[in-house]
């Protein structure tokens, strides 16, 4: 960690005002003869499409793309040839609007880019800006931090679940996942007011305490949800329909995970056992006895599985957490103005997408000089291309909604 | 033992006194409908409408089964012909590129030489029938249905066994030789549309 | 009264057979209303069914709990403003509905609902359903076509090319089925509807238990067959939501998707009737061996007016349950009527199977029999359209080409086994 000024260039602040012509609403309509794009369109010495090729387009509207994504197929027939995905439609600048807020403001911005799971990206982002402030949040509130976030990662878990299942066909998990994820949203609401996007945290540690009755309702959820994973797997898991869709589809090694920087559930179905729960532990992770599930093939089947296993394995840690949580201070001594002294700081948690990061640069000044997320989607989303070379034009959609991709984060 | 017919026939079998009306009117009118289908089929520019003309065609021939007392026939003449060749008709008008074809010309420079084949071909069977009139007495279409109900019932009851007896029977080995060649072309067609073997 | 509305009653023969015209008129009448209000009926329970299996409650506004919504549904799609794309072919796009519903109400003139209850009885009665059910395959064709559009086509290809291949494999359940009935003193059997339900009634033994196990793999490659050949979950990929090809209807709007929506529910119907009478008994009553004491006779008789009187219980519980606020008042009334029709019906019905007890009650008898007939195979059918709903809500769909995978390589070969097996048994027992 530096602590010198950064140097110059990095942040749009200071590029020069004309080199910012390309808008986004450029992108979409290039040429694609000319990028590097792989899916060598036009080039001398191949012919445009050969007879049975075509290139279609998933486009941004798709009740299958899980927000607006674009993507492009190449397709000999049925089979899928290369692909290219096409993002920047739900681009809302949080990161340039990151240089104009303050520390605290920036608070709320965050809960937006993954909007599944907000608390863990408000997580990641105090934790981050603790670090560059050199505090820590007392035992209390890491303890209320990791009983919402793996109550987070439960929700949205069930929300993966419920519409990957709806895309290879399956429409009843979708009900059923969301009736059983109300009750988090019920606790979140109770807790700090919102469903969804919920700000639960502040630089430093909490600003609420848990409310009356806090852990009676968390462990009454722990008793009711534990049999409905247990249903979510039967209707799924040996039904032979679901295996013959989800097996050896959407294939990919571990070594080609770890080469393009894909984290998360992922890379554990591919057989690396990474969770940065266990390997860089963080907000009283290291307190708690839990599993890293992994799976074999790295296919969507264990992909199904390794999130399937993880749900359970969020159950234990709230049960841990909720039996244990200590007394004390739920807000560190933070000064009123935030102002970190002048350094960097890249710090990322396991969100249940994948690893989140935040790169914060701060010049001294009361709002951060760059914030730079590091999203699991948007890194995730690049195995897209490698996963579907050889697959259906249906296995696409199961491939895109196995991934578990949120376009609040891929586009910020 | 249950007459297949439509209404047609029982008409005339509940009161027999009274001369088959139905029965010409039927038949021109299925014949007329095959005949007129046939011609737009030739006539017709756009493809897939060809095709359905040719369909109802096949239909309007169904029809002529039915009242040749054969309804296997008819039955597989449905099956077979409308509902999977004609199928594979359209597949193949929409899937390959025929816009060039109906640019061109609709007939062929040669049509006053077809058209005299024709007629030629129409003189011939017209001679033919008229002819040989004297040679086939009980096939006679203006057999009188009135009268002969217990013929009818003969014919139309087991049809489809008496068809079965004669396909184990006597015609066994032709029908043997006729699979074997269907087994050929389905293998045929398999290999050629295999990329590699 | 009118012979020729008399002599039904007291004959064996359905009305075609016998030439009855009136008769005939009357059941092909019977039939147009009763699929179309069935077909109202199964898109209520489709709503309904779907709904309490994802834990929702379905439409519960227009009419109690939702009854009058099929009626609202085909009120607003008549009422549509009917476009037809500028460059589809403007004849082929108006007839290609009609292809398919031709081809599905066509089905109808030869199934049986009893033994003399059919509007005719052809001889080559199998056949002939599962030739004119091939022929509703050329109006999607045909319909894809039309629309003048890429993907429409291509999901219409590929509904056809499924049902196609479904086809051979029901096709060849159904000869399996049919060998069956000729294994009786004389050695021949039938294609005619009616007659093979009495093949089964002679045999004693509903063809779906005859050399079990494979009377039953015969009924579940038929089961699963049909499935498929109506293009209903977990075999409707060409016509799903989520995927790229949209679907043969996708230019259709109106009264006009309305008409293949009626073909698809009017082909399930009659394929599951096929199922119906070729394995599951047809118009018999369960157990007609087993029971055969004229005491189990009166009490299987009493089961329609024992169903209304509990359809009829089932409505006045809603009645009483609904809310006693006064916006419910007008739907409170109207399940209360609805109840008391239903409990009318029920009281005409045993009245009627009391009286049909009487051995010098001939019309009543034969009225009774007729009911009883109609019933049970409207119940099996009941059952069917239960189980198409089931299959859709629980489980996810296949790949197109797993889809065909299963089709040609799974059932098959599998139904040719089964053939083989039949005939070989037949032979042994015989």
């Amino acid at each position: 960690m530096t602590m010198t000024v950064p140097a110059q260039g990095h942040s749009a602040k200071d590029r020069p005002k004309d080199e910012m012509k390309e808008t986004p609403n450029e992108v979409p309509n290039r040429d694609l003869s000319h990028s590097d794009s792989h899916l060598d369109l036009d080039t001398p010495e191949k012919p445009y499409l050969d007879a049975n090729e075509l290139i279609i387009n998933m486009g941004p509207q798709h009740p299958a793309t899980h927000g607006v994504l674009r993507v492009i197929l190449k397709l000999d027939g049925e089979k899928v040839l290369g692909t290219e995905c096409v993002i920047g439609y739900l681009h809302r600048g949080v990161e340039k609007i990151g240089e104009n807020r303050t520390y605290a403001m920036f608070n709320p911005y965050v809960d937006r880019m993954d909007y599944v799971s907000a608390v863990s990206n408000g997580l990641g982002y105090c934790e981050a800006v603790e670090k560059l402030l050199d505090v820590e949040a007392p035992a209390r509130a890491k303890y209320i931090r990791v009983i919402l976030a793996e109550l987070n990662r439960m929700a949205s878990h069930q929300l993966w679940l419920g519409t990957h299942a709806l895309d290879i066909g399956a429409m009843t998990p979708l009900f059923y996942t969301f009736r059983d994820r109300e009750e988090i949203l019920k606790i979140f609401e109770k807790y700090c007011g919102a469903r969804l996007t919920t700000h639960a945290f502040r630089i430093g540690g909490c600003q609420y305490e848990t409310y009356a009755g806090f852990e009676k309702e968390v462990k009454n959820f722990l008793k009711f949800v534990a049999p409905k994973i247990d249903e979510y797997e039967e209707l799924l898991t040996t039904n032979r329909i679901w295996l013959q869709r989800t097996k050896n589809v959407g294939v990919i090694s571990a070594a080609d995970c770890v080469a393009l920087g894909v984290t998360g559930p992922v890379l554990r179905a591919s057989g690396k056992k990474w969770d940065l729960r266990k390997a860089q532990p963080y907000a009283a992770y290291s307190e708690f006895d839990f599993e890293v599930p992994t799976g074999e093939n790295g296919d969507t089947y264990d992909r199904y599985l390794v999130r399937m296993a993880e749900m359970r394995q969020s159950l234990r840690i709230i049960e841990q957490a909720v039996n244990g949580i200590p007394e004390g201070p739920i807000m560190a001594k933070v000064p009123k103005v935030i102002k970190p002294p002048v350094g960097e700081i890249y710090h990322s948690i396991e969100a249940p997408k994948g690893e989140l990061g935040f790169f914060i640069v701060s010049d001294g000044s009361i709002q951060p000089y760059r914030v730079r997320v590091r999203p699991p989607s948007f890194v995730n989303l690049q195995a897209l291309d490698l996963m579907v070379r050889g697959l259906l034009v249906a296995d696409v959609i199961a491939v895109i909604g196995t991934i578990d991709i949120v376009l609040g984060e891929v586009d910020r | 033992m249950n007459p297949m017919m439509h209404t047609v026939a029982p008409m005339t079998m509940m009161s027999p006194g009274m001369a088959p009306v139905a029965t010409p009117f039927f038949f021109y009118m299925l014949a007329g409908l095959a005949i007129a289908g046939g011609v737009l089929v030739i006539m017709l520019r756009n493809a897939v409408h060809s095709a359905l003309s040719l369909i109802v065609t096949l239909l309007a021939v169904t029809g002529l089964y039915l009242m040749l007392y054969a309804p296997f026939v008819a039955a597989v003449q449905i099956f077979v012909y409308a509902g999977g060749i004609m199928l594979l008709f359209l597949f193949v008008i929409m899937l390959v590129n025929i816009d060039r074809a109906a640019k061109d010309r609709r007939f062929n420079r040669m049509w006053p030489i077809g058209l005299a084949a024709g007629c030629g071909l129409f003189a011939l069977f017209v001679s033919a029938f008229v002819k040989g009139r004297a040679l086939f007495p009980d096939r006679m279409m203006a057999m009188s249905e009135s009268s002969n109900t217990q013929q009818i019932a003969d014919l139309l009851y087991g049809n489809v066994d008496r068809m079965g007896q004669y396909r184990m029977g006597p015609y066994t080995f032709a029908f043997e030789i006729a699979s074997l060649l269907l087994l050929v072309a389905i293998l045929g067609a398999v290999i050629m549309t295999k990329k590699k073997i | 009264m009118p012979n020729f509305i008399t002599s039904y009653f007291g004959s064996t023969l359905t009305p075609g057979a016998a030439g009855n015209q009136f008769w005939a008129l009357v059941y092909v009448f019977v039939i147009f209303t009763g699929v179309s209000v069935a077909v109202m009926a199964m898109n209520w329970l489709e709503r309904k069914a779907l709904a309490h299996f994802q834990i929702r409650l379905g439409p519960m506004r227009v009419g109690p709990h939702g009854l009058l919504q099929p009626i609202a549904d085909a009120i607003k799609l008549a009422l549509k403003e009917d476009i037809i794309p500028s460059e589809a072919d403007q004849f082929i796009f108006w007839v290609a509905p009609l292809i398919g519903l031709l081809a599905a109400f066509t089905v109808y003139t030869v199934i049986p609902f009893g033994p003399s209850e059919a509007v005719s009885d052809m001889n080559i009665g199998i056949l002939f359903m599962l030739g004119v059910s091939s022929i509703g395959v050329l109006g999607i064709v045909v319909a894809g076509w039309a629309s003048n559009s890429h993907y429409p086509l291509i999901g219409a290809l590929r509904s056809s090319a499924q049902m196609v291949s479904y086809e051979v494999a029901m096709g060849l359940a159904v000869v399996s089925a049919v060998l069956m009935t000729s294994m009786n003193e004389k050695g021949t059997g039938t294609l005619s509807m009616i007659g093979i339900v009495q093949a089964q009634q002679q045999q004693g033994i509903w063809f779906i238990f005859k050399f079990f196990p494979l009377g039953f793999i015969a009924f579940a490659i038929f089961a699963i067959a049909m499935i498929a050949e109506t293009n209903r979950a977990p075999f409707d990929m060409a016509e799903a939501e989520s995927e790229l090809t949209a679907g043969y209807h996708t230019e259709y709007s109106g009264l006009r998707w309305s008409l293949f929506m009626l073909a698809e529910y009017a082909a399930m119907i009659a394929v599951s009737s096929i199922a119906i009478t070729v394995w599951l008994g047809g118009w018999m009553r369960p157990f007609p061996n087993l029971l055969r004491a004229p005491a189990w006779g009166f009490i299987f008789s009493l089961f329609p007016g024992l169903t209304f009187a509990g359809l009829a219980a089932i409505a006045v519980i809603g009645t009483i349950r609904m809310p006693s606020h006064s916006f419910f008042k007008v739907q409170r009334m109207g399940l209360a009527g609805f109840a008391a029709v239903l409990g009318l019906i029920a009281f005409l019905l045993l009245v009627l199977a009391v009286a049909g007890r009487s051995p010098d009650a001939s019309v009543a008898a034969r009225f009774n029999a007729g009911i009883g007939y109609v019933y049970w195979f409207v119940l099996k059918i009941a059952v069917f359209m239960y189980l198409f709903i089931w299959y859709r809500a629980t489980w996810p769909r296949y790949r197109f080409d797993q889809l065909m995978r299963v089709g040609w390589k799974v059932l098959l070969p599998i139904s040719l086994g089964v053939l083989i097996l039949t005939a070989i048994a037949g032979v042994v027992v015989s």
